[in-house]
């Protein structure tokens, strides 16, 4: 699903952000990416999301190195994929509706699926009397659910998300935990980034952890009950 | 109905003078434009008045020829009437510029005759020439070729004018659209990152960018388009009532602007409108090939 042969990556002439990196990971697999602040844990989700190539080394996503392909395959890729950015990124003049559907209408969707796909899952990530709010009077909270749901509203085969559960209590972290399981278990392969420890240890999910640029693998712990 | 985008223009400046820029440009190039079509009117109903006629002239000393030049055109074939014009008639031909006052019997004028020729069979004019020198030897023949010639090539000067001018408009146009989506690509700049990674192709953002150069470029073009019918329309009624006062009293065909000529400026805005969505497409589709 994802594979990085010996990847380095650095912006302009500044120092190496990421060094020597090899992983590949399964199709279906769920990792948590961890590291201290500025250890590279973006640029790493940068490049798996192709928003950047890398200095050197190889990416491949879906058996298929990503440099040799067109950019009309990139676009193709790009939609297999869902990010829930650490900033959110939501379209402040766009309503919570209309920053879930645009996944949808990019990939030219119909609207009257767009409709039903949408407003199911605001409902569901407890946001259907939001729908036509805008982002700025929305919650932290509320902010961070609708990031997630547009992320997950186009059934992605990738996910990446960074510290999605950042801005939410633990009643919602719970649940959309429960929601990136799922999605898990119905194929979805999954990178969550987190500072969150606790969160990490009581899942039990193998963990991709950055250090000054370099990574490392550690295994599945034995999953603590909740 | 107005078609969702999902990207903000609206909150930004960049698009708030194209409009008005655009309407600057569109009035400036139906001005030009009008006035092109305006003069090449003007020169084909001259060249329709002057090619079925020929004048001849006699000078004051050699009226006594007169005689012998009406009866050589009535047996020149292809000549279908010929008239000497009176003392009177040539009064008033003068009185633009010598005004009432002058008595025309105070002036040595010349004998001039105004000859209809037949169009379709044309008159041998090296034959009639050389008859008339045999007739009438100072007579003049006048086919007001070279007159014609002469202001067909300052009217074609003045339409290549405007098309210059026409088109110095429309690249500056361009231009004006090309700088407005570049500063739109760079305000919008998280935006169309942000469909970039949702997989959105080049052409559906270039589509956004096109649909709303558009749109601005057609609402100018209709202003600019409203502000030069307004113009004409002045112009126009100026000069009608300068033609009741007397006022434009010149043997000249008015500059006047047909149907057809109407109809080609009300494509005017349309082909701005065009012109703005094509740039913006093809410079947005530019700036895209640099992203990832």
């Amino acid at each position: 699903m994802v594979r990085f042969e010996q990847v380095a990556m650095r912006y302009g002439a500044g120092p190496e952000v990421l060094r020597d990196i090899t992983v590949e990971l399964a199709p279906g697999s769920f990792h948590f990416l961890t590291g201290p602040s500025g250890a590279g844990k973006t640029t790493l989700l940068r490049l798996v999301y192709l928003a950047d190539r890398p200095t050197s080394g190889t990416v491949s996503l879906f058996d298929q190195n990503v440099a040799r392909l067109s950019r009309d395959a990139l676009a193709t890729f790009r939609r297999k994929i869902g990010i829930v950015f650490q900033d959110f990124r939501l379209v402040e003049h766009l309503s919570a509706y209309d920053n879930v559907a645009l996944p949808l209408r990019v990939a030219g969707v119909e609207e009257n699926r767009v409709r039903a796909h949408v407003t199911e899952l605001l409902d569901w990530v407890g946001l259907a009397d939001q729908m036509a709010a805008l982002p700025a009077t929305l919650s932290g909270g509320q902010k961070q659910r609708v990031a997630i749901a547009r992320a997950v509203i186009a059934g992605p085969s990738l996910l990446l998300a960074d510290e999605p559960t950042g801005n939410v209590d633990d009643v919602m972290a719970d649940r959309l935990m429960r929601l990136f399981e799922e999605m898990n278990r119905l194929g979805t392969t999954l990178i969550l980034a987190t500072h969150n420890e606790a969160l990490v240890a009581r899942r039990g999910h193998p963990r991709l952890h950055l250090d000054k640029g370099r990574l490392g693998i550690e295994p599945a712990p034995a999953r603590q009950l909740p | 109905m107005r078609r969702r985008l999902d990207i903000p223009f609206d909150r930004d400046g960049s698009g708030r003078f194209l409009p008005w820029l655009i309407a600057l440009m569109v009035y400036l190039a139906a001005l030009a434009t009008s006035g092109a079509l305006a003069l090449d009117s003007a020169l084909a109903s001259w060249d329709r008045g002057l090619s079925g006629t020929l004048t001849i002239e006699l000078p004051p000393d050699a009226a006594g020829s007169a005689d012998a030049v009406a009866k050589l055109l009535t047996v020149t074939p292809g000549v279908l009437a010929a008239r000497p014009l009176s003392h009177a008639a040539m009064a008033k031909l003068l009185e633009p510029w010598l005004g009432p006052a002058l008595p025309a019997d105070a002036l040595a004028l010349p004998l001039l005759f105004d000859v209809s020729i037949d169009a379709a069979r044309g008159v041998n004019l090296g034959s009639l020439r050389a008859a008339l020198a045999a007739a009438a030897p100072d007579a003049v023949l006048d086919d007001h070729r070279l007159w014609l010639d002469r202001l067909a090539n300052l009217i074609r000067s003045a339409e290549a004018t405007a098309i210059a001018i026409v088109a110095l408009i429309g690249s500056a146009a361009v231009l004006t659209v090309i700088f407005t989506t570049r500063t739109g690509l760079s305000v919008h700049r998280d935006v169309i990152e942000l469909l970039h990674l949702m997989g959105a192709r080049d052409a559906y953002i270039a589509a956004q960018f096109q649909y709303q150069a558009l749109r601005l470029g057609l609402g100018g073009g209709l202003i600019g388009l409203a502000l030069a019918v307004a113009t004409l329309l002045g112009l126009g009624h100026a000069a009608d009532a300068a033609a009741i006062l007397g006022e434009s009293a010149l043997p000249l065909p008015a500059l006047r602007l047909e149907p057809i000529h109407w109809a080609a400026l009300l494509l005017l805005p349309a082909a701005a409108a065009i012109l703005a969505m094509l740039t913006a497409r093809l410079t947005v589709l530019g700036a895209l090939q640099r992203m990832p």
